[in-house]
């Protein structure tokens, strides 16, 4: 059946049965890879993805439940077209604060978790302009890292609101 | 140094001694860039970032003209396997060499093109100077034959007194993509005309398929085709979603057989199985008597890798080739166990490394790699891209084996140690492809005409597999080290973190607590006490001032500390950590101090997010993780039942890294693990005043040690 979706600001369109996970939909008719399967149990949190402010798991969700809402993925925070390797110093103005504190704590091993972590943190930064260290850890109770970058994690976004603030004053 | 050379030795550094042709390793090109192929691989560690720095040193160019390609049959050195924390050993030291010796080549054209003598050269970003004027590129200079040549011995190397991007913390490579959603994994990976694949496993390792019938879901929407190969089934769909619903059918309509009952999953059921017994160190004589003989006993469940994505592959059956894109560690053995598996040659298979999540050792990558390529031979000139799900991953990863260590040693009057016994008992902690006389791939197992497994084994010492860090560094005048292998395993065991050197490394750094107490002593002055190596010392005083340790400190009934440490398989990294924890109703480890030393650090910030990211995992595996089967097969088959730390329980970590430019550089990524399992025991025992010996120190097994 069509279903329509409303994804990152704009209408798309999508074939598929309406108990379709909202995951391989986005994956797989959108082309929006960065949301990735971890379980399909909505345990681990690599799929999250932002619904009408909340940060929810796209894994068990069926696609239909999401047609008429807002849906942010993490393509929506900021990309760098034509980025050459290693010249991350010249993408940071279209970067997220987000993005650019996971930067500057190199908060990343294999980075799995990480597109379902942003989405977390922004779900919170954009409720809670000044987190404390517990709020973070709260907000990425439904996310797992099995690397072991948590402390990095949880300093990059406490850097981002700390950036976020700073902007939003200035 | 690891770049002198001895002239009677005849080796090439690293990976190079193996792969001689330079152009296998680099290329220059004409656009001002170049091209590293290196054999080693991504997995999350940041070995790609290191490598880049290496080369970029020795051929004095900017990190940004650096290209890297996917490891690939097709072309890349044949590195083995990316594992045992050696590739900047191995891949680094080869690349640093090649590197050195392409400069070399492009300084001697420069020196003829400008009609000057070698001296008279500087380099700078590629572009080679004439002090008397004149200049000319790499990239003018570069022609294909330039490094159609073998390495050669002569050639010297940059002193780390002269490094200026090596011993630099240069972001992450990767992080870019990581953090804007682009492609970075295999499992992003999209081809034209991409089938999905899914594969219905038996419901245990012993099981068999009896019977199915497969019309029913030959007919579902989507399905392209249904595999069956003996217990081998699969199914192919044009999208993910109805391959998913059409494999769950498959699985409601299998009949198997059970095949023979699994036996009981308690670690100490090792003790009672026929070993393999070998004696790996005895010194003096282990029968010396003291004041005082302590034993303890110390044991480790089996561990999943638990890779936070289940393993994918895409295959293609184009013509008589086979392309196949893997997330595997070993892509020139998993072609040689490919090939014996679908009676191909191995020419005909083209194996490319594609990034996958964090594996932390031998996870499922090979085996879905085989599947993928079985469905792909169903649908020639389609590929398929097969995904495990979480179930099949917590279920059929091969895990870290379970262990027993007994230790037993003796006190003089002093508190010295005068004699020291280990015993350890355990099954293999390598059943890779690659493996002599079988195939090691679980597709391979269940075919119709199933081929044998390779004899699941050890890698030998020093490394070590089971038996790795089981030789204490510790100096003790009498010791007698030995090993029990185990080689059948009732679940397959494989290669994890570190091996069998974190179950050792936990059973000496916590006895060596439960001696330092009997001997009245503090656990820092008693380990220094038994410790000539400088290098061993320097990281234990330096986690001890970190964490502002008192000598003979107690805990509170609540909160406590502990000290633990090793040397990475008594060869590679040194480390040292101190935990605190806090015990309510469960232990939480609060703060982690560590202290370092991997030689030269070529990346300091990589080498702390490994040795960070290695406390962490470890942390989860010592209070938490235990994959536990019933008699027919695994049932911790996802995240709840086997939770992993989370982010309200990681602790604060801090860690010194001790650089030692003029020291060969080490790996980071293993080491850190049996010391912290132990720092956390010694901890709890500071506060509580009761020996954790069993991993994991789950909330019951606390409370049944303050009762016992």
């Amino acid at each position: 059946m069509t279903l329509m979706l409303q994804v990152n600001g704009r209408a798309r369109e999508v074939q598929a049965d309406a108990e379709t996970p909202l995951l391989y939909a986005l994956r797989n008719d959108l082309g929006l890879i960065g949301t990735r399967y971890g379980c399909g149990l909505g345990q681990c949190g690599t799929c999250t993805v932002i619904i009408d402010g909340k940060a929810v798991q796209s894994c068990d969700l069926p696609v239909s439940a999401a047609v008429g809402k807002q849906i942010t993925t993490v393509e929506a925070l900021g990309t760098v077209e034509n980025e050459v390797e290693n010249e991350v110093e010249n993408a940071d103005e279209k970067l997220h604060p987000l993005q650019r504190a996971f930067i500057a704590e190199q908060a990343a091993q294999c980075g799995y978790c990480l597109s379902g972590i942003l989405m977390a943190a922004k779900a919170l930064l954009d409720v809670n302009k000044d987190p404390s260290d517990g709020d973070i850890r709260a907000a990425l109770e439904g996310n797992l890292c099995r690397c072991g970058t948590h402390g990095r994690i949880l300093r990059a976004i406490k850097r981002a609101a700390e950036e976020m603030r700073n902007l939003g004053s200035s | 140094m690891a770049q002198s050379k001895e002239p009677a030795a005849r080796k090439l550094p690293g990976s190079l001694d193996t792969n001689r042709r330079l152009d296998r390793w680099l290329q220059i090109n004409s656009d001002g860039t170049v091209t590293v192929t290196p054999g080693k691989v991504e997995i999350g560690q940041g070995i790609l970032t290191a490598l880049v720095q290496m080369v970029a040193e020795e051929l004095d160019i900017s990190v940004h003209r650096i290209r890297l390609a996917p490891a690939t049959t097709a072309f890349s050195p044949d590195e083995g396997i990316t594992s045992g924390s050696r590739s900047i050993q191995e891949s680094g030291l080869a690349l640093r060499h090649a590197a050195a010796e392409t400069r070399d080549l492009l300084l001697a054209r420069a020196a003829q093109k400008l009609g000057v003598t070698l001296e008279n050269l500087t380099v700078a970003d590629g572009v080679i100077s004439a002090r008397s004027g004149g200049s000319v590129t790499y990239w003018e200079l570069a022609t294909p034959d330039l490094l159609a040549r073998e390495a050669t011995f002569d050639v010297v190397e940059k002193p780390p007194a002269e490094h200026v991007v090596v011993g630099t913390s240069l972001p992450r490579v990767d992080i870019l993509g990581k953090i804007t959603g682009k492609a970075a994994y295999v499992q992003d990976m999209v081809l034209p005309g991409m089938l999905h694949g899914r594969i219905t496993r038996p419901p245990g390792p012993r099981a068999r398929l009896k019977r199915i019938d497969v019309k029913e879901v030959e007919r579902m929407p989507g399905v392209v085709a249904v595999v069956r190969d003996g217990s081998f089934l699969g199914v192919v769909a044009e999208r993910e979603e109805q391959a998913i619903r059409a494999e769950r059918r498959l699985a409601r309509l299998a009949l198997w057989d059970a095949g023979a009952p699994l036996p009981d999953s308690d670690p100490r059921r090792l003790l009672t199985l026929a070993a393999e017994t070998e004696v790996i160190s005895e010194k003096g004589d282990p029968g010396t008597a003291g004041a005082q003989q302590l034993s303890a006993e110390y044991t480790k469940p089996y561990l999943a890798h638990a890779s936070l994505a289940p393993s994918c592959a895409l295959a293609l059956q184009d013509g008589d080739k086979l392309k196949i894109w893997t997330h595997s560690q070993g892509i020139f053995p998993l072609r040689g166990d490919m090939a014996q598996a679908l009676a191909m040659p191995e020419t005909d298979i083209i194996i490319t490394h594609a990034e996958g999540a964090g594996c932390y050792g031998h996870n499922a990558a090979d085996d879905v790699t085989l599947d993928a390529a079985l469905l792909a031979r169903a649908v020639p000139g389609k590929p398929v891209r097969v995904q495990w799900m979480r179930e099949d991953e917590f279920a059929w990863e091969p895990f870290s084996s379970p262990m027993v260590v007994r230790m037993s040693a003796a006190l003089d009057a002093k508190g010295n140690i005068v004699n020291w016994s280990h015993e350890l008992w355990s099954h293999a902690h390598s059943t890779r492809p690659g493996g002599r006389g079988g195939v090691n791939l679980t597709a391979a197992w269940h075919l119709e005409k199933p081929l044998p497994a390779a004899k699941p084994g050890n890698p030998p010492l020093p490394g070590g597999g089971s038996h790795r860090n089981a030789v204490p560094l510790y100096d003790f005048p009498n010791q007698k080290i030995t090993n029990h292998l185990i080689r059948e395993s009732p679940l397959r065991t494989s290669a994890m973190r570190a091996l069998g050197g974190h179950a050792n490394a936990f059973a000496i750094e916590c006895f060596i607590d439960e001696l330092a107490e009997a001997a009245g002593a503090d656990p820092v002055e008693f380990r220094l006490r038994h410790l000539k190596d400088a290098r061993a010392r320097a990281v234990i005083e330096k986690a001890a001032q970190m964490a502002g340790w008192k000598a003979h400190e107690k805990g509170d009934g609540e909160r406590g500390r502990g000290i633990a440490f090793a040397r990475y398989k008594n060869l590679a990294a040194y480390f040292a950590v101190v935990a605190e924890v806090q015990v309510a109703e469960e232990v939480r480890v609060t703060r982690m101090w560590a202290a370092v030393d991997v030689g030269q650090a070529i990346n300091p910030d990589g080498v702390i997010n490994q040795i960070e990211g290695g406390i962490i995992q470890t942390v989860s595996w010592t209070l938490k993780e235990r994959i536990d089967f019933d008699r027919q097969g695994v049932i911790t088959r996802n995240w709840t039942d086997y939770p992993i730390l989370t982010f309200a329980e990681a602790p604060q970590v801090e860690v010194a890294l001790i650089n030692r430019p003029e020291s060969p550089p080490v790996g980071a990524g293993e080491g850190t693990q049996g010391p912290v399992s132990a720092a956390i025991a010694n901890a709890i025992h500071n506060a509580l005043g009761v020996r954790m010996r069993d991993m994991p120190f789950t909330r019951d097994r606390v409370v049944a040690a303050l009762s016992a």
